[in-house]
């Protein structure tokens, strides 16, 4: 039955829900490395471009990457503590952004950092890999710590 | 190609609910306005535009076709043009594109959203799905972290401050006060914009622009259509596109991308770190293609105001650098000299911009249009019951497009031709 919310305009409820059977396709490879406790990243055999998330075909000059596997130790390039999000992650609230930098990484990668009050974050602090024992199989299987 | 001008412009008061009228309604409306203005009918215009950002803030696919029908439009040619936040912006150019390759010689550019049917927590979780939903979504689900990031590594290099971000959310209230179309009429204090509730790092919740359901249109005709209809020609002299990696963090460090009359010697100081994840580079070549175009080598004397896309307070600050206003790294002293105030050199967002007036995506780029329009042909009093926004002497005007932390930006040079 439909849900009236007001009847001067007119307005109702209209519920949508959908499931997508995803695929990760040609980088799947970094998410079943997640669950290897690994940061798979590639690199480019003609440019030298490194990619962290990694691509299939170079972003630079559109060669094919080979994997390799990444640092999981590197440093805080940039980060914020979210006080407000998407509906998706409001349970999460509050929690911080970082974008990770590593050595032998042109791009630099983002992820939570968690077990730091946020006043002691400071950019340049080395951070390290963490992986989840029980994956999810999304990016969130790998979160950051201080090191 | 043929000159192009903009003769006239039509919107809605933007509102954070408009439930009494539906999309295309409140198109009718912002269209009406714009026919009435420059006494034109219906059966003058050739072609059409439309820009919307979302199907899933309302749930219904193919909008354009529902409003070039309740337009009146059918059967002539339309397009739908989309592109994040940059929705609008793209729209002028693909307008432009009809009228100065001679396939249109009186486009109808048009643009809405209506995001209340959601609530604000969805509606951001939507606009999130335009980042990378494998790699970003998962993780942070909100571009206001994205763009927190992006000020925090400016504040880091360049040593800008919460407060100078806090005076451009002022500087944009205290203009929109004054603009009926903005959805928000109310006056901010620095302070009051550095006390307000954070949202994320460094941005409190009004250096952000807000939810709104609106819409905005521009008609563009050739020179020589223009000169029958209009007096007060407006011409675009300037376009340019800019594109930049879907990922933030993907971004390269390199060599600033210099602007017509720059030496490489300018930003020695960066040493080739630029953008990185602090500066727009997608923003940067857009303004150097208009740049070209228009013939201008000194944007700060040249250009008399500016409508830039101030989603935060923080890209327009960023946005000044990459306009050339002021050298990289210099963003927050540039607010501090009053340069960017309705008094200054150089005025941005003389009409409140986006964290005032409100964004509803696809209409953003268009309004920006229409303001600009109304400044360069001296109607601001005509439309705003007050000349309180009118620049004195505007005879070159930009605008600025922005979809998510950069991935596409328009600007269009808009020059007064009478």
């Amino acid at each position: 039955m439909t849900d009236v919310y007001s009847f001067q305009p007119l307005m109702v409820r209209r519920p949508y829900r959908i499931e997508y059977i995803h695929s990760y396709g040609e980088v799947s490879q970094f998410f079943l490395g997640l669950k290897e406790q690994k940061l798979y990243a590639s690199r480019c055999p003609r440019c030298g471009a490194t990619w962290l998330p990694p691509r299939r075909d170079c972003g630079k000059c559109g060669a094919k990457c080979n994997w390799f596997e990444a640092p999981t130790e590197g440093k805080i390039h940039t980060y914020s503590v979210l006080h407000f999000a998407g509906e998706a992650f409001l349970n999460d609230l509050p929690f911080v952004l970082v974008y990770v930098e590593f050595p032998g990484i042109d791009t630099v990668f983002l992820s939570r950092l968690v077990g730091v009050k946020p006043e002691d974050i400071v950019i340049g602090m080395p951070v390290k890999a963490r992986f989840k024992r029980l994956v999810e199989w999304n990016a969130n299987d790998v979160y950051f710590v201080p090191a | 190609m043929r000159r192009v001008c903009v003769i006239s412009g039509g919107i809605t008061k933007f509102a954070k609910a408009n439930p009494e009228l539906t999309q295309e309604a409140m198109c009718k409306d912002a269209f009406d306005r714009a026919l009435a203005d420059a006494g034109l009918e219906l059966k003058d215009i050739d072609s059409s535009i439309c820009t919307y950002f979302s199907d899933h803030f309302n749930g219904q696919l193919l909008f354009d076709s529902l409003t070039q029908d309740y337009l009146g439009l059918c059967p002539k040619p339309s397009m739908r043009i989309e592109g994040g936040g940059a929705t609008g912006g793209l729209g002028i150019r693909a307008g432009y594109m009809n009228v100065a390759s001679g396939l249109s010689d009186v486009c109808l550019v048009y643009g809405f959203e209506k995001m209340s049917e959601v609530s604000t927590a969805k509606g951001n979780e939507f606009i999130a799905l335009a980042s990378d939903t494998d790699f970003d979504f998962p993780v942070g689900g909100f571009y206001s972290g994205y763009y927190a990031t992006m000020a925090q590594r400016h504040m880091h290099e360049f040593g800008t401050t919460a407060e100078q971000f806090a005076r451009i959310a002022v500087k944009n209230y205290d203009n929109a006060f004054y603009n009926p179309y903005a959805q928000k009429h109310e006056r901010l204090t620095v302070q009051d914009v550095l006390n307000a509730p954070m949202i994320a790092t460094p941005i409190t919740r009004p250096m952000v622009c807000v939810m709104s359901d609106g819409a905005a249109c521009v008609i563009l005709a050739s020179e020589e259509k223009a000169k029958q209809i209009t007096r007060r020609l407006v011409y675009i002299t300037g376009l340019g596109c800019g594109t930049d990696t879907m990922r933030l963090g993907d971004r390269p460090r390199g060599d600033v991308i210099l602007l017509p009359g720059e030496e490489p010697e300018k930003y020695a100081y960066l040493k080739g770190r630029w953008p990185g994840v602090a500066s727009f580079r997608g923003g940067r070549e857009a303004a150097r293609q208009a740049y070209l175009q228009a013939g201008i080598t000194d944007p700060l004397h040249q250009i008399d105001f500016a409508e830039v896309h101030d989603a935060y307070a923080s890209s327009e600050l960023q946005t000044y650098e990459d306009m050339g206003f002021c050298k990289y790294g210099d963003g927050g002293k540039f607010v501090e000299s009053g340069l960017p105030y309705l008094d200054g050199e150089l005025p941005v967002n003389p009409s409140g911009g986006l964290i005032a007036c409100g964004h509803p995506v696809g209409a953003t780029g268009i309004m920006q249009g229409v303001f600009a329009l109304w400044q360069l042909q001296e109607t601001i009093q005509d439309h705003m019951k007050s000349d309180r926004l009118q620049v004195k002497d505007a005879r070159r005007g930009l605008i600025h497009s922005h979809a998510g932390t950069g991935t596409y930006i328009t600007v269009h040079i808009l020059e007064r031709g009478w």
